[in-house]
C-alpha cells in the first residue's frame, strides 16, 4: 500500500451534494425533492407491511383459516392512480431542470473548453486561447455580476471516457466519432476533483480529473503561461564560476567565490547542462512521437502536451504528486504507477532518465 | 367434466394419484446414474440440472465478489492487479446474470410450470434438454478462458471489458487476443439456450393446461413465466444480433461499432440495453412468481387481485421494452430524448406499485405463519420497494447525471438482484425444495441463513449507496485515501463476507437435508397449487390421472368443501 503523501488540497469532498456551481446545484435541489417523496412512500409502505405482520400473525392454536378476500376494484384503482399523480409531478419537476440545464444558451462571455478523452488521461484545448494542456482543467470563476461559464465540447480519441466532477456537474460521456456538450458555471474559487466515470480499460480507475476554479486574474495569468513557448534550454556559466580570483570579492559580504556558493553554482551548471543534454535525449528518442513541447521540434499528439509540465501539480492523470523523484521513476517504468498504461518504458540508461528527468524539470 | 362439483375437482384426487414408486432412487451404477441424468428429457430432472448448475457458478461468481471485496478494503490495496479486477467484476457480472440468474429461473420454471398447469412434461421435451445442455456449453466456454491465453497463472484471457461491454473498447483495437471472443460466444450460446426454453415455456403454458384450466385460472406463476418467455424473445434476440456483429467487426472487417472506421459506439450500447433493461424484468418476473405462489400460501389467504396482479405483469413486460435508454441519459441525447426515458421508467412503478400493494393487501387480514419461505418473502417485499424507490430516483434524468455509473447504481442494482431476486430464489428454495427432494430443509438452519442473510445485504447495500453519492464511480480497482470512502467500503466488504457465510449455510443445509431431512409428504405447507397434489418428489410425468380443476386453488376446493373458490369465479 502507498501511503496517502498526495497533497490534493481538495476544496470539499466530491460528494454531489456539496455543489458549488449551477448547474449541479439546480440538480440537487431536485435531488431533494425527489428524495423527500421516495422517503415518505418508504415509511409509509413500510408502517403498513410491519403494522400488518403485526397484527395478523398467526396465534398458537388457531387453525381456522382467515376469511378469504379475492381483492377490490376501488382499492385497486386507488393504489394506481395515486402513483400516477406523483409520477406526474416528479416528471414535471424533472423536466423544468431538463430542459433548462441541457438546452441553456452559450452567453458571449463563456470559455471554451474542448475536452478530449484517451487511455487513460484527458487532454484540454483552449481554442480562444491556443493553449493545450492535460488533467488539470483551469476555469475561471463565474458570479451572478459577471457571469463566466465554461462551456465544454467532449469526445474521445479512442474509447468511451466519462467527465464527472461532482460538486460541479454531472457527468457527460465521451465518445469516438461524435461531440458532446457540457458547461459549468462554478462560483467559487478552489480546487475540485473528479475522475473518469465510464469503464475505459485497464487503468480506468487512474484517470482521474482536476478542476481549478481561479479568480478572473489567476485565469489571466494562468493563461498567460501556458501560452509561452518553450526556448531553447541554455547554459549559461556563472559567474562565479567564470571569475579566477579565489579569495576575492567585497569584505563583509559572503563571498561569491566562496566554496558553498562555487559547490551551488556547480550543481546548478551541472542541472543546466544536464536539462540541455535531456533535451537532446529527449529528441533523439521516442518521445516527441507521441509529446508535444511547444517551440521545440517535438509535436506528438498522443500522449500529454508536456509544454508546462511542471506547472500541474500531479503526473499521469492524477496517479501521484508531481516531483522530480515521481517523474524520474515514471519514466524508468510508468508501470510501477499505471500498469497497463500506454506509455511504454523506455529502457534508457539511469543517466538518459536522469538528463531528461532534468530537462522536463525546465518545462515551466 | 366434473367441474360443477366443487368436492372432487381433481381427477382421482391425491391419494389415488400416488405413485409408490420412488422415482429418483435409481437402482444401478453410477455410471448409469450420471447416464440417465445426462440424455434425461423429463422436465423434473432438467429442471433440477439447471438449478443445481446455477448454484455451483453462483459460489463461483461469490468467490469472486469476494475477491473484488477483498481488493477494495483499502485504498492502493494491490490483492489483486488492476487486469485481474477488470476480469473478475467482468466475469461477476455476466455470471450472475448468464449462468446464475437465468438458469436458475428458467430451471424452477421447467420443474413448476409443467406441475402447475397440470401438464405431464414441457411441450417440447428434447429442446428442453437441448436448450440446457447449450447453456451448460456457454458456462464451460466462458470459464474456459480462465485457463486458455496465458491461465493457469493467472486470469488467463477472462473477458475484461465490464458485463456491457461497450464497444469501441470491444474491438480488436483496444481489446486483442481472444478474452471478448470468450464473452461474445459465450453469451450467443447461452442466448440460443434462452430462446428454446422461453419458446418452451410460452407452449406449455399455453398448449399444455389440464382441463378446466382457463387462462384466467392459470396460477400466478405460469402466467408470470409464460410473460417472462415473451419478454425473453424480445430481448434476447437483439444481444444474439450485437454479439454477431461484434464478431463481424472482430473478423471480418465490419465496421457497426469500430469508431476509428466511421462506426458507432452508441449503436451497441442501444443494441446491449434494449436487451440489458427488458433483463432485468426477465429476472424479476420469476421472482414475482415465487412471491405471488408463497405470501398467499403463509397468509393463509387467496392472492388480492388476481386479474390486477396478471395485467401488471404484462404491463411491466410492455413498459420495460421502452425503457432502455436510462441506462444512456450522459451519453448525449437530445433533451426531449431524456426526457421521455424519464417518463417511460417513470410509469413502471406503476404496475410494480400494484403489485406491492396486492402483496401487502394479501397479508393484511391473513394468519401469517413466520417460516422460512416467508421470512425470505417479507424481506424481500420490503427490499423491493427500497429497489424501487432507488430506481425512482435513477429515472430522474437530471439527477442521473449525477448518479450514473457511481456505487449508487451498483447499489440500486444489487438492491433488485439480490435484494429481490435472489432473497426470492432462497425462499422459492425453501418453499419447493421438499417437493423436489421428498425431505424438508432445516429449519433452525433456514432461519440462520435468513438472518445473516439480512444484516450481511443491508451491511453491505446499504452502505454502498454512500460512496456513490461520495463521487465514487463504478469499476475501479481502487481508490484515493484522501475521498472519504475508505470505511464505507470495508464495511461493504464486511457485509458480504457475511452473506458468503449465509450461502455456505444454505449449501450445506441442501446437501445434509437431502439425506437426512425429514420427510416432507405431498403437501407439507398446507397449499393450493396442483403441484402439491401428486407425492414429493413427483413420479415420471407426474399426474397418474390427468388433473381437472375448477378454480385457480384446486387444493383449495378439495380442503374446503363448504366454501370452494370455484363458487365465487
Amino acid at each position: 500500500m502507498m501511503s496517502s503523501c498526495t497533497a490534493w488540497g481538495a476544496t470539499s469532498s466530491t460528494s454531489i451534494f456539496s455543489t458549488l456551481s449551477t448547474p449541479a446545484r439546480e440538480v440537487n435541489h431536485l435531488a431533494y425533492f425527489v428524495l423527500v417523496i421516495c422517503a415518505l412512500i418508504l415509511i409509509g409502505v413500510s408502517v403498513l407491511l410491519i403494522y400488518s405482520l403485526v397484527r395478523y400473525r398467526a396465534r398458537v392454536g388457531e387453525n381456522t383459516e382467515p376469511p378469504q378476500v379475492f381483492g377490490s376494484v376501488q382499492i385497486e384503482l386507488a393504489w394506481t392512480i395515486i402513483p400516477v399523480l406523483i409520477i406526474i409531478i416528479l416528471f414535471l419537476g424533472t423536466a423544468r431542470v431538463l430542459f433548462s440545464v441541457q438546452d441553456a444558451r452559450k452567453p458571449a462571455s463563456a470559455v471554451d473548453v474542448i475536452v478530449v478523452g484517451h487511455q487513460f488521461w484527458w487532454e484540454f484545448r483552449y481554442p480562444q486561447y491556443n493553449v493545450t494542456t492535460a488533467n488539470e482543467l483551469h476555469v475561471p470563476v463565474s458570479n451572478p455580476a459577471f457571469s463566466r461559464p465554461t462551456f465544454m465540447k467532449l469526445t474521445s480519441a479512442d474509447v468511451i471516457h466519462s467527465f464527472w466532477v461532482p460538486n460541479l456537474a454531472g457527468k457527460t460521456d465521451l465518445l469516438p466519432n461524435r461531440v458532446n456538450e457540457m458547461w459549468i458555471d462554478p462560483q467559487q474559487t478552489g480546487l475540485y476533483l473528479g475522475q473518469c466515470a465510464q469503464f475505459c480499460g485497464m487503468e480506468h480507475a487512474k484517470m482521474l480529473l482536476r478542476v481549478y476554479v481561479d479568480s478572473p486574474e489567476q485565469f489571466q495569468q494562468w493563461i498567460a503561461s501556458q501560452q509561452k513557448a518553450q526556448n531553447e534550454v541554455a547554459v549559461t556559466m556563472p559567474a562565479s564560476l567564470t571569475a579566477l580570483n579565489p579569495g576575492g570579492g567585497k569584505k563583509g559580504t559572503p563571498s561569491p567565490n566562496s566554496p558553498v556558493t562555487r559547490m551551488e553554482a556547480a550543481a546548478q551548471l551541472v542541472q543546466q547542462v544536464n536539462a540541455h543534454n535531456g533535451k537532446l535525449v529527449f529528441e533523439q528518442q521516442a518521445c516527441i512521437n507521441c509529446h508535444t513541447v511547444a517551440g521545440t521540434v517535438a509535436n506528438g499528439r498522443y500522449g500529454p502536451d508536456l509544454t508546462h509540465l511542471m506547472s500541474r501539480e500531479t503526473l499521469a492523470a492524477g496517479a501521484m504528486p508531481n516531483t522530480p523523484e515521481n517523474l524520474k521513476k515514471w519514466i524508468d517504468d510508468p508501470d510501477i504507477f499505471k500498469p497497463g498504461s500506454l506509455m511504454p518504458a523506455m529502457h534508457l540508461t539511469d543517466r538518459q532518465n536522469a538528463q531528461i528527468t532534468a530537462y522536463l524539470l525546465t518545462l515551466k | 367434466m366434473g367441474t360443477d362439483t366443487p368436492g372432487i375437482p381433481i381427477g382421482g384426487g391425491i391419494e389415488a394419484g400416488i405413485d409408490r414408486t420412488r422415482p429418483y432412487a435409481t437402482r444401478g451404477t453410477y455410471l448409469e446414474v450420471i447416464h440417465s441424468w445426462i440424455v434425461t428429457v423429463d422436465h423434473k430432472k432438467l429442471g433440477i440440472l439447471y438449478i443445481s448448475y446455477a448454484l455451483v457458478f453462483l459460489l463461483v461468481a461469490g468467490v469472486e465478489a469476494l475477491m473484488i471485496r477483498v481488493q477494495l478494503f483499502f485504498p492502493h490495496n494491490n490483492f489483486v492487479s488492476p487486469a485481474t479486477f477488470n476480469r473478475l467484476f467482468t466475469m461477476h457480472g455476466t455470471t450472475m446474470v448468464f449462468l446464475v440468474g437465468m438458469p436458475i429461473l428458467f430451471g424452477f420454471g421447467n420443474y413448476l410450470v409443467p406441475l402447475m398447469v397440470g401438464a405431464r412434461d414441457m411441450a417440447f421435451p428434447r429442446l428442453n434438454a437441448f436448450s440446457f445442455w447449450i447453456s451448460a456449453f456457454a458456462g464451460l466456454l466462458l470459464y474456459y478462458s480462465f485457463i486458455g491465453g496465458v491461465g493457469l497463472s493467472g486470469t488467463g484471457s477472462a473477458p475484461d471489458v465490464a458485463w456491457f461491454a461497450y464497444a469501441p473498447l470491444t474491438e480488436r483495437a483496444f481489446s486483442p487476443g481472444h478474452s471478448t471472443d470468450y464473452w461474445a460466444v459465450a453469451i450467443l450460446a447461452s442466448g440460443i439456450g434462452s430462446i428454446g426454453t422461453a419458446i418452451n415455456i410460452i407452449a406449455t403454458v399455453f398448449c399444455m393446461r389440464c382441463k378446466g384450466m382457463t387462462l384466467l385460472r392459470i396460477p400466478l406463476l405460469p402466467w408470470l413465466y409464460a410473460t417472462m418467455s415473451f419478454l425473453t424473445l424480445i430481448t434476447i434476440s437483439p444481444l444474439t444480433a450485437a454479439q454477431a456483429m461484434l464478431i463481424i467487426d472482430r473478423y471480418l472487417g465490419g465496421h457497426f461499432f469500430d469508431t476509428q472506421a466511421g462506426g458507432s459506439a452508441i449503436l451497441w450500447a442501444h443494441f446491449f440495453w434494449i436487451f440489458g433493461h427488458p433483463e432485468v424484468y426477465v429476472l424479476v418476473l420469476p421472482a414475482f412468481a415465487f412471491a405471488n405462489e408463497i405470501i398467499p400460501v403463509f397468509s393463509r389467504k387467496a392472492i388480492f387481485g388476481y386479474p390486477a396482479m396478471v395485467s401488471a405483469s404484462v404491463a411491466i413486460a410492455f413498459i420495460s421494452t421502452g425503457v432502455w435508454a436510462h441506462h444512456m441519459f450522459t451519453i448525449g441525447m437530445t433533451s426531449f430524448g431524456n426526457a421521455f426515458f424519464t417518463l417511460s421508467t417513470m410509469l413502471v412503478s406503476i404496475p410494480t406499485g400494484i403489485k406491492t400493494f396486492n402483496w401487502l393487501a394479501t397479508i393484511w387480514g391473513g394468519k401469517i405463519r413466520f417460516e422460512t419461505p416467508m421470512l425470505f418473502s417479507i424481506a424481500f417485499l420490503f427490499q423491493f420497494v427500497i429497489a424501487g424507490l432507488t430506481g425512482i430516483m435513477l429515472s430522474i434524468s437530471a439527477w442521473n447525471w449525477q448518479l450514473h455509473n457511481s456505487y449508487f447504481v451498483v447499489a440500486h442494482f444489487h438492491y433488485v438482484l439480490v435484494g429481490a431476486i435472489v432473497f426470492m430464489i432462497f425462499a422459492a428454495i425453501y418453499y419447493w425444495y421438499p417437493k423436489m427432494t421428498g425431505r424438508m430443509l432445516d429449519d433452525r438452519l433456514g432461519k440462520w441463513h435468513f438472518w445473516l442473510m439480512v444484516i450481511g445485504f443491508h451491511l453491505t447495500f446499504d452502505t454502498m449507496h454512500f460512496p456513490g453519492l461520495l463521487g465514487m464511480p463504478r469499476q475501479i480497482f481502487t481508490y484515493e485515501p484522501d475521498r472519504g470512502w475508505t470505511l464505507l467500503n470495508q464495511i461493504v466488504s464486511v457485509g458480504g463476507f457475511i452473506q458468503a457465510i449465509a450461502v455456505l449455510i444454505l449449501v450445506y443445509n441442501m446437501v445434509h437435508s437431502y439425506f437426512r431431512g425429514d420427510e416432507a409428504g405431498a403437501d407439507p405447507w398446507d397449499a393450493w397449487t396442483l403441484e402439491w397434489s401428486i407425492p414429493s418428489p413427483p413420479p415420471p410425468y407426474n399426474f397418474a390421472t390427468d388433473p381437472v380443476v375448477a378454480s385457480r386453488r384446486p387444493l383449495w376446493d378439495l380442503k374446503h368443501p363448504e366454501d370452494p373458490d370455484s363458487a365465487f369465479e
